[in-house]
């Protein structure tokens, strides 16, 4: 069964119970990726399939056959990091770390979702368009925890970004 | 997880045929892998069905709209149909846990998840509906996010969702195909159960059934509300939701459907609230009878009991909203 990784094609073969994040760190080698609840509440595990995130703990890798899994090791390096990424170092968008790289790929697809239209539960317009108030990046990143409390500067690092990408 | 085989499924029948006794279908797999992890699930073979052809919106014949069983939660509230002509169904599903869970999350799959009940999930406790005839934790036991209407003394957990009250408001329906590839559509509202002395049934599919779609009928126009009353803003499930279609006419209520979330094992929806509204002139009296009609048969558990109070005035609140009735004043 094969699948793309940050770009590179891999297979896969071995046990159904293999959950994408497993595969991910166990696997691949990949541990930029974390486990944090297992369960789908913290979003430490948060990917990219098809440019669209989902928690990487609630799914099987038997499941992804021919899917583009993008982590955060396929967003940028330390030498040429994604804007995202060096956003979350100006603004001190953390503390321990443990739930960056799940809060970097969920901002990531959050803002290509503002840029498609996606409304969300706090959006008063459903048909209208979509203004990235810290309001609405507190519900749409409501699927990422900070256990230690870095939400402000969190916020402040990706309405930069988005600020720049004109959302 | 203990060890399962794991196959796919091309269509309907296949997967019907695969699923066989100790089987499970599996879609988005949000809530299946959940319990599968603490052995709540333990199914021999999983069938992935996420191959069959089920993930469009299409219009149908009457002027509604069928949406195919795996479009995912959040395919669905973004679609322009879906947010112009149904918004409360929109809202509901954008009340709904968090962005990665609706893009995994589909409408059939959510339709089937299970309780949120704490004995439900803890395979150490006694639970009829995960293990039928072991007893009820939850009655004696915490039973803060419990139902208080149409319980039983073998079970009194909650369905746990939000797409399915609005989905019971809007009257829409489900499509099913069966093993043996005949079909049948039921009302929504007739989809899921209360648990009786049957709790392990959470609803009326029967072994090997596949959802196909959920139809909704054409736009009913009006005021379309989802209020969720949960202890968080956001990424809860709801202590008490409602959500209403309601259309003005002249000062009076023309129509109004109202379905309720965690009050109950199904999505609750009590036709004689509707029909006390309809037709009615909106005054503060109507709707304290709406509510009287709604938990004339309430009962609470200790750690429930606050939503009844709770419902009584969140259901106030909502009319207020929806038939512009002193609207802020306190219920």
């Amino acid at each position: 069964m094969h699948l793309t990784i940050n770009g590179e094609p891999r297979e896969f073969t071995g046990d159904p119970r293999r959950t994408l994040l497993d595969f991910l760190r166990l696997d691949c080698g990949l541990t930029g990726t974390k486990k944090g609840c297992d369960h789908g509440q913290c979003g430490a595990c948060t990917v990219l399939v098809n440019g669209r995130r989902i928690n990487s703990c609630l799914t099987l890798t038997m499941m992804h056959e021919g899917d583009e899994i993008t982590t955060i090791e396929g967003l940028g390096t330390p030498a040429d990091p994604h804007p995202l990424q060096s956003a979350f170092v100006r603004h001190d968008g953390y503390q321990c770390g443990y739930c960056t790289p799940g809060q970097i790929c969920s901002a990531k697809a959050m803002l290509a979702e503002i840029a498609a239209g996606w409304p969300s539960f706090v959006t008063d317009d459903l048909a209208g368009e979509v203004t990235l108030t810290r309001e609405e990046l507190a519900e749409r990143m409501s699927g990422n925890l900070c256990r230690c409390g870095a939400y402000s500067n969190i916020v402040d690092a990706i309405l930069e970004v988005a600020g720049e990408q004109g959302a | 997880m203990r060890p399962f085989e794991y196959r796919r499924a091309a269509d309907a029948a296949e997967a019907g045929a695969l699923v066989q006794d100790r089987g499970t279908f599996i879609a988005g797999g949000t809530n299946l892998l959940d319990l599968m992890k603490l052995q709540v699930e333990t199914p021999d073979r999983l069938v992935d069905i996420n191959r069959l052809p089920l993930r469009s919106i299409e219009e149908t014949e009457d002027g509604g709209l069928s949406i195919g069983a795996l479009v995912t939660n959040s395919a669905c509230a973004a679609d322009p149909r879906i947010r112009r002509d149904y918004p409360v169904l929109a809202r509901a599903i954008l009340a709904g846990a968090t962005v990665q869970l609706r893009n995994k999350a589909t409408t059939g799959g959510n339709l089937c998840q299970r309780t949120r009940c704490y004995y439900f999930y803890n395979i150490d406790q006694p639970c009829n509906k995960r293990e039928p005839g072991t007893g009820c934790g939850a009655i004696g036991g915490f039973n803060r996010i419990h139902a208080i209407l149409g319980t039983s003394d073998q079970c009194i957990a909650t369905y746990p969702g939000d797409m399915a009250v609005a989905l019971a408001a809007l009257d829409a329906g489900v499509r099913i195909a069966a093993p043996n590839g005949s079909e049948r559509n039921i009302p929504l509202r007739d989809f899921h159960r209360l648990p009786g002395d049957a709790p392990q049934k959470d609803n009326v599919l029967e072994p090997g059934e596949v959802i196909l779609a959920v139809t909704l009928p054409p736009p009913a126009g009006g005021k379309q509300l989802y209020r969720k009353v949960r202890d968080r803003a956001s990424y809860a499930f709801a202590l008490v939701s409602i959500a209403a279609v309601v259309r003005m006419q002249g000062g009076s209520i023309a129509d109004a459907k109202l379905a309720f979330g965690g009050l109950a094992h199904k999505p609750w929806h009590d036709p004689r609230i509707d029909a006390l509204l309809t037709g009615a002139q909106p005054s503060t009296g109507l709707f304290h009878q709406a509510a009287e009609l709604l938990l004339e048969g309430a009962k609470g558990y200790g750690g429930n009991d606050f939503k009844i109070p709770l419902a009584r005035r969140t259901l106030i609140a909502v009319l207020r909203e929806a038939t512009g009735l002193n609207e802020g004043e306190p219920a």
